[in-house]
């Protein structure tokens, strides 16, 4: 990467280092993303269902998790996977996969929560049919993240959303080291701070471009899934 | 094809149904055996919903006993129902009718098969594969009656099957009502409609305040009401 050659050059030139970052960016928040909807969409369609003491404070955790400051996700994760940390031995920090990990955590309350919200409406709708079907637990919880299918992209691309657009929790666990952990929010928050403006500002316009790709992509599948399943 | 033990009669005895100290349903007691359709008429609020889910076994009474073939507990997996508003999976009309099935244990070799006939009996063969939530109102409504039909039911609930349709609708869906009872199903359903009333049933349970107010064979029933209130409900009069 040049100093001073103009951010459109610099997105446009096709810069292979500049291609690792965005590749590498793409792959953790996507895994992320993925690893947390498995854990959270079912964990979030439970708590829609299942009824039991202490749900309210549940939800209202979950709720307030959602807020995380991505710092102190970052600084929890490396306390973890730190070499004296309960994970150490795994031998991930400052790796690609220190840094999913994190952002699933980031990410996990926020789908589980946007999940509860929209299972429950779906559950509010479904639950004579269901309970005169004879349709147990598990099978609930299958059918109604099925049929919300649709409803709970939108819970994909927030969780998609917070995970691509933090630093905190990446600069942490991964270390921005150059080639190997360094993401598109790490890269900017650099070259910004060294100085180099067109770069952050070429890799800033990239990173809302690629967002905006994601969730323009989710909402064709979503808009031709609507229409053929109704 | 069916289980041995059977949920008939369905016996209810000074059942009862409070919710937030508002008494819905009040000592109420009936005897549903074989045969006929029983239908259920009566003014709006009178009950008839809340006791066909108590009946299906939806909800538990406060008080009193609901017995089925002698029994008071069953898996009820003889029973089924069909709501007054159907909600429609988000899946095609053939997705939905396979969605029964399977619920109601049918394995995945049968049910293709299955899937084709329930359509073909409700009349649905030619929207199969078009989104269940895109049909008509005529047509979810035949499209829940198949769903129900699935679980090969001994009874049959239905809350106001034709509550919103236009006659050719009402009158396809009786036609498979009639069809079903024929069968040898046993009918239970709901309906303000009088006229209906006297095309389906067998027997007639006039419901009034949350209980059975009086209960008949359907053709003494309107030729020889027991009470004033029967006859005025009859009659068009108003009866609250």
């Amino acid at each position: 990467m040049h100093e001073g050659s103009s951010a459109l050059t610099l997105v446009l030139g096709g810069d292979p280092a500049l291609y690792a970052i965005v590749g590498l960016s793409l792959f953790v928040s996507l895994t992320a993303t993925a690893c947390a909807a498995a854990v959270g969409l079912p964990l979030g369609a439970l708590l829609a269902l299942a009824n039991f003491p202490g749900r309210a404070l549940v939800t209202v955790t979950m709720n307030a998790f959602m807020g995380l400051p991505p710092v102190v996700v970052g600084l929890a994760v490396y306390l973890l996977l730190s070499r004296s940390g309960p994970l150490g031995f795994l031998g991930i920090l400052f790796s690609p996969k220190a840094m999913i990990v994190a952002q699933a955590i980031l990410v996990l309350p926020i789908m589980a929560a946007l999940t509860r919200q929209t299972v429950e409406d779906f559950w509010a709708e479904y639950r004579d049919e269901l309970t005169a079907m004879r349709v147990g637990p598990l099978g609930r919880v299958a059918t109604l993240l099925w049929d919300a299918r649709f409803s709970l992209t939108t819970t994909l691309l927030a969780g998609f959303g917070r995970a691509a657009a933090e630093v905190g929790t990446v600069m942490i666990v991964g270390g921005n080291i150059d080639g190997f952990t360094r993401t598109m929010t790490t890269a900017i928050a650099l070259e910004t701070s060294k100085g180099d403006l067109p770069l952050a500002i070429g890799l800033g316009l990239l990173l809302i471009g690629l967002i905006f790709l994601v969730n323009a992509a989710a909402w064709g599948v979503r808009r031709v899934g609507e229409l053929r399943a109704g | 094809m069916r289980p041995p033990v059977s949920d008939l009669p369905l016996v209810l005895e000074d059942v009862s149904l409070l919710a937030r100290d508002v008494t819905i349903v009040r000592d109420l007691t009936l005897t549903i055996g074989a045969g006929a359709p029983t239908v259920l008429v009566g003014p709006n609020g009178s009950g008839k919903s809340t006791l066909i889910r108590l009946a299906m076994g939806l909800i538990a009474p406060t008080s009193g006993r609901i017995s089925w073939g002698g029994r008071g507990e069953s898996d009820g997996r003889r029973r089924a129902m069909m709501f007054q508003r159907p909600v429609m999976l988000r899946r095609s009309a053939s997705g939905n009718v396979a969605y029964a099935l399977a619920a109601a244990g049918v394995g995945g070799d049968a049910r293709p098969s299955r899937v084709a006939e329930l359509l073909a009996q409700v009349g649905l063969a030619h929207v199969a594969e078009r989104p269940a939530r895109r049909l008509s109102g005529g047509e979810q409504q035949r499209l829940a009656l198949a769903r129900a039909l699935a679980r090969d039911p001994e009874i049959l609930f239905l809350d106001e099957p034709t509550a919103s349709l236009d006659p050719a609708a009402t009158k396809a869906v009786e036609d498979i009502i009639r069809a079903v009872a024929q069968s040898g199903v046993k009918i239970v359903m709901a309906t303000h409609d009088l006229g209906q009333a006297r095309r389906l049933a067998g027997e007639i349970a006039f419901m009034l305040r949350g209980t059975v107010h009086a209960c008949a064979e359907a053709e003494r029933f309107f030729t020889a009401p027991a009470t004033p209130e029967a006859a005025a409900f009859i009659r068009g009069d108003l009866v609250i």
